[in-house]
């Protein structure tokens, strides 16, 4: 299925959040996510199902002021 | 001291991270600037994408405070979900919540900034809030469950200073509790002596420090800057007058005239 992680379309297999952000090469990382605009914690990734065509935004810490 | 949620800094100077020349001037700066909070951001990364992980080991390896912020929110909802992603990702409650209304200037959108205070407030969060000088929004602020507030000098990175002291200084005496950060516009040291001399608890500043020719050099003369314009107020300053008064006694001068 075809899935949008910060406006790139990706093309991955069926499942979770997680397991798309492993595929994709954010395992381990330090990230926050949403998924079509709302926030999901960590915590909840595994058990988030995506769907085809949502959009998915993937943050990391950056400077700031 | 003053007390932000129940935390007690020695300093009064908070500096951000953004703009650097460089990881190593920013570690130093920090460093000469003696800021115990940092503010940081949260920004889109790739999977290859390394930047954001180097960030953060640096700011952790600096030993300071994070005050994460939602910078280019223009909307409640963005502002909200921002600040969820920042508090996973900082581990902290702290949040400088910015509901950005106006692209020119970065006027905070003040009626969404309130609401989305109050969603934060409610969930746990504890909101600095970038606004203006307006009372009215800032009793609102309050009300949303706000303990720290704090207002611009200027637009952001606009080195203008204080573009409303009477504002500021109204703001200082009606909410004598509440600790107010006077946030963003500062370009030069004695803007933020300007801040602590109307009894403001801190400064917030980062462009005029990232920006300056010696950025280290800078963060040292704020640190000074904001250290002086505290003892100042503490001294409780004269007031202004608008005749001159001599300061050397006149009884006793010798009568030399015709």
């Amino acid at each position: 299925m075809r899935i949008f992680l910060n406006d790139d379309m990706h093309e991955v297999s069926p499942g979770t959040l997680a397991a798309a952000l492993e595929t994709l090469g954010f395992g381990g990382r330090k990230i926050a996510t949403a998924v079509n605009g709302r926030f999901v914690a960590a915590a909840a990734r595994p058990r988030t199902d995506l769907a085809d065509g949502d959009r998915i935004e993937v943050v990391a810490p950056m400077q700031g002021g | 001291m003053s007390s932000f949620y129940g935390v007690e800094l020695k300093s009064r100077l908070l500096l951000g991270t953004s703009r650097y020349p460089s990881p190593a001037v920013l570690e130093r700066a920090v460093k000469a600037s003696g800021a115990e909070v940092v503010t940081v951001s949260l920004r889109r990364e790739s999977g290859a994408g390394k930047a954001g992980q180097a960030f953060w080991s640096l700011i952790q390896s600096m030993g300071v405070r994070v005050l994460p912020n939602t910078a280019g929110c223009h909307s409640v909802k963005e502002a909200v979900t921002t600040a969820h992603m920042a508090r996973e990702l900082f581990e902290t409650p702290w949040i400088k919540l910015e509901v950005i209304g106006e692209a020119d200037t970065l006027q905070p959108d003040v009626f969404g900034l309130v609401e989305a205070a109050r969603i934060l407030s409610e969930d746990g969060f504890e909101v600095f809030p970038y606004t203006t000088e307006d009372l009215v929004v800032a009793e609102r602020l309050v009300e949303a469950g706000c303990r720290v507030l704090m207002p611009w000098g200027a637009p952001i990175g606009s080195a203008r200073g204080l573009n409303n002291v009477y504002g500021l200084r109204s703001m200082r005496a009606h909410f004598p509790d509440i600790p107010l950060v006077v946030d963003a516009g500062l370009g030069v040291p004695s803007h933020a002596a300007a801040a602590m001399e109307l009894g403001y608890d801190a400064v917030l500043l980062n462009t005029a420090v990232a920006e300056a020719g010696d950025p280290v050099e800078m963060a040292r003369a704020f640190a000074l800057g904001v250290e002086a314009g505290r003892a100042a107020y503490l001294a409780q300053p004269m007031e202004p007058r608008d005749m001159a008064v001599p300061s050397t006694p006149v009884i006793g001068k010798a009568a030399l005239g015709d």
